[in-house]
């Protein structure tokens, strides 16, 4: 297991030392001890009993508690295969469909926007142009929209195209039952973020490995695949993965632009609908709970330090 | 029956197949195009150079923004003042109704609690952590442990909690831990948890706690290591101690990160309906005004009432992400 890292930059050597130790000190008591064990024991026991319960025989679990499993240990990978593949619960298949839709919502909503966003990012630190910091900030601004704001209009415009009057401007697409519509969406929403954050970095690399390589001859688009995209790697990383979990565990966007069904909708969709539908059969519901939940978690746990300063990048820091 | 059963799980898997396939040729295309256009616009030269470079880097992404946001946020400012079918225009009808009608009030009022209980609860634990997590042995795990709900969906956490507060007849052995809990206590007849209003609003606010507090913890933990020493020095030179240290001086030092993270948690909260369409549906009185916008738009088709629902939301962020961006052009500045 790696460990939670500081969010901003390593820390300066030269520094003096900072006040850890002397905080630490002040508010030192065995009470402050029990206080965090107490506080981790209940953060990490619910999560616990979604796991042991997905692994109990049905019986077991509709008739006693998970806890019980500690005096009476019992268990079972059925519930697993019952949820991957048996057609049960109104829906055919199972839930491997909704996971593999799930992995190609994802993947894509997660590569396209961080490809344009780092050229869009590029260009506007290192391509400066009359009017490139009005556009910068405007992009910066766009951050405030909530994407409720865009959801009823989009979905207008991918079900039945765009018109002014009677004049069509763009026809109906027509992507019915395809993945486009939550990609474009995906992708379109994560822009303003996207290129706020590596703007942030691309704008800092060293000027004069640029000036070189302009002075070399190179163009610009091969400054940004030879020179910018390798350096920015942590910055990229970082933004990856903050956006495959965005996507992943989404369920607005999903909703809204695939519905409910087992062509198109990913695992989150589906799982609400359990939750809805058959709240009952837990030892199911917990199941599917916890293969929507393992992919995080495991990208969670092999990566945290990108994890974290991906996910503080997207909420607070730049 | 098991041949039929195989038969289908073979047809699954090669939809699975296909899908990823397809997924994957989307992928490898979409990357293909841009080394094409790069190439080619990578040969080109003299005047339209300059530009040609500009259209490509940044043209994709200011055209995504423009028809994914811009556009469409104006729409719905436009389809806020219409009639629920688009046809009428009714002026602020649809904000007076918004305000006014009596399904709505319960809404707000859920939503103001929401942002007001949420929020300040996560902060309050969040520095509580930070300031005792770091002179434990293992500090590193703790910390995991405690973040480690940020990386689970909101549908997930709710189903995780769900199963805490499934409540049985108090005769039979119960299933959920809640019921089980109090019932070790000494309360012999729990109510069902997620029927009771209104302690079902705060039974729904602590999945939002439980997957926030790492967030507020790690950013907290910070800025408190942050703080330079010889501040602290001083503070107990002049006699602070303990709590007069932590309110004289830690949480004065750590005010700008402490209102970032109450904020940031609050725009959370405003905008996140996962949580009560899971448990509740917005039922028995629990329905907040994400959830409400989301039923009002695209299982009531009320377009325009629907519409007003996300400007509100949006006029509500407004100020708290307004400060955010602030707060970090300032942090910037100074560096």
């Amino acid at each position: 297991m790696t460990t939670v890292e500081e969010p901003t930059a390593a820390p300066d050597p030269a520094q003096p030392a900072t006040s850890s130790g002397k905080v630490r000190k002040a508010f030192s008591s065995p009470l402050a001890s029990i206080f965090m064990i107490v506080v981790t024991v209940l953060w990490t026991i619910p999560t616990i009993g979604l796991l042991v319960t997905s692994v109990r025989p049905a019986g077991d679990v509709a008739l006693t508690g998970w806890w019980t499993v500690f005096t009476h240990p019992s268990f079972t990978l059925e519930n697993y295969h019952k949820v991957l593949f048996e057609s049960s619960f109104g829906s055919s298949g199972g839930m491997l469909p909704y996971l593999v839709n799930s992995l190609a919502i994802a993947i894509p909503a997660t590569i396209f926007p961080l490809a344009l966003a780092s050229m869009a990012a590029y260009a506007l630190a290192w391509v400066r142009f009359k009017g490139s910091d009005t556009i910068f900030f405007a992009i910066f601004a766009l951050q405030i929209v909530p994407l409720q704001m865009a959801l009823i209009p989009l979905l207008q415009l991918f079900n039945g195209g765009a018109h002014i009057g009677s004049v069509t401007i763009i026809p109906a697409p027509n992507l019915g039952g395809t993945y486009v519509p939550v990609w474009l969406a995906h992708t379109m929403f994560a822009m303003p973020l996207a290129i706020f954050l590596l703007h942030n970095f691309i704008a800092q690399l060293p000027r004069d490995v640029m000036e070189a390589a302009q002075v070399d001859g190179a163009s610009h688009f091969k400054i940004f695949r030879t020179i910018v995209l390798p350096l920015a790697a942590p910055a990229l990383a970082s933004f990856a993965i903050f956006q495959f979990l965005w996507t992943w565990n989404d369920l607005l966007v999903a909703l809204t632009f695939v519905g409910g069904t087992a062509d198109v909708a990913p695992l989150t969709v589906r799982l609400s609908q359990m939750a809805g539908s058959f709240g009952r059969s837990w030892e199911v519901v917990t199941a599917g709970a916890f293969i929507s939940i393992v992919v995080p978690l495991i990208v969670f746990f092999s990566l945290q330090r990108y994890f974290v300063r991906g996910l503080l990048a997207g909420s607070v820091k730049g | 029956m098991p041949g039929i059963h195989t038969m289908f799980e073979a047809s699954t898997l090669s939809d699975a197949v296909t899908k990823l396939l397809n997924t994957f040729g989307a992928v490898a295309g979409f990357l293909a195009i841009l080394l094409i256009v790069f190439y080619a616009a990578g040969r080109a030269t003299g005047k339209i150079s300059r530009p040609l470079t500009i259209l490509v880097f940044l043209g994709p992404a200011v055209l995504l923004i423009l028809i994914g946001l811009i556009i469409p946020a104006a729409r719905t400012i436009w389809l806020s003042t219409k009639s629920d079918d688009s046809t009428r225009f009714l002026g602020a009808k649809n904000y007076t109704w918004a305000f006014t009608s009596d399904s709505i009030h319960q809404v707000l009022l859920n939503t103001l609690l929401w942002i007001i209980v949420a929020p300040i609860v996560t902060t309050a634990l969040g520095l509580c952590i930070a300031l005792l997590v770091d002179r434990l042995k293992n500090e590193a795990v703790y910390k995991s442990l405690i973040f480690m709900p940020m990386a689970i969906s909101f549908v997930g956490a709710s189903i995780i909690w769900r199963f805490i507060y499934e409540t049985r007849d108090s005769s039979q052995p119960q299933i959920g831990l809640l019921s089980q809990t109090v019932m070790a206590l000494g309360w012999k007849h729990p109510p069902n948890w997620i029927l009771s209003h209104p302690l079902n609003n705060f039974l729904l606010m602590v999945i939002m706690i439980w997957v926030q507090t790492g967030f507020a913890m790690v950013v907290l933990s910070a800025a408190i290591k942050a703080i330079p020493a010889e501040i602290i020095e001083a503070a107990k030179v002049d006699g602070a101690r303990g709590g007069n240290l932590f309110f004289r001086v830690t949480v004065p030092m750590i005010r700008n990160t402490l209102i970032v993270v109450l904020t940031t948690v609050m725009i959370t909260t405003l905008k996140v309906f996962d949580i009560v369409r899971t448990m509740t549906g917005g039922n028995f009185g629990t329905q907040i005004l994400a959830n409400e916008m989301y039923s009002q738009s695209f299982v009531q088709f009320n377009i325009g009432r629907g519409s007003a629902l996300a400007v509100i939301l949006f006029v509500a962020v407004l100020p708290l992400v307004g400060y955010n961006i602030v707060q970090l052009r300032k942090e910037r500045g100074n560096r």
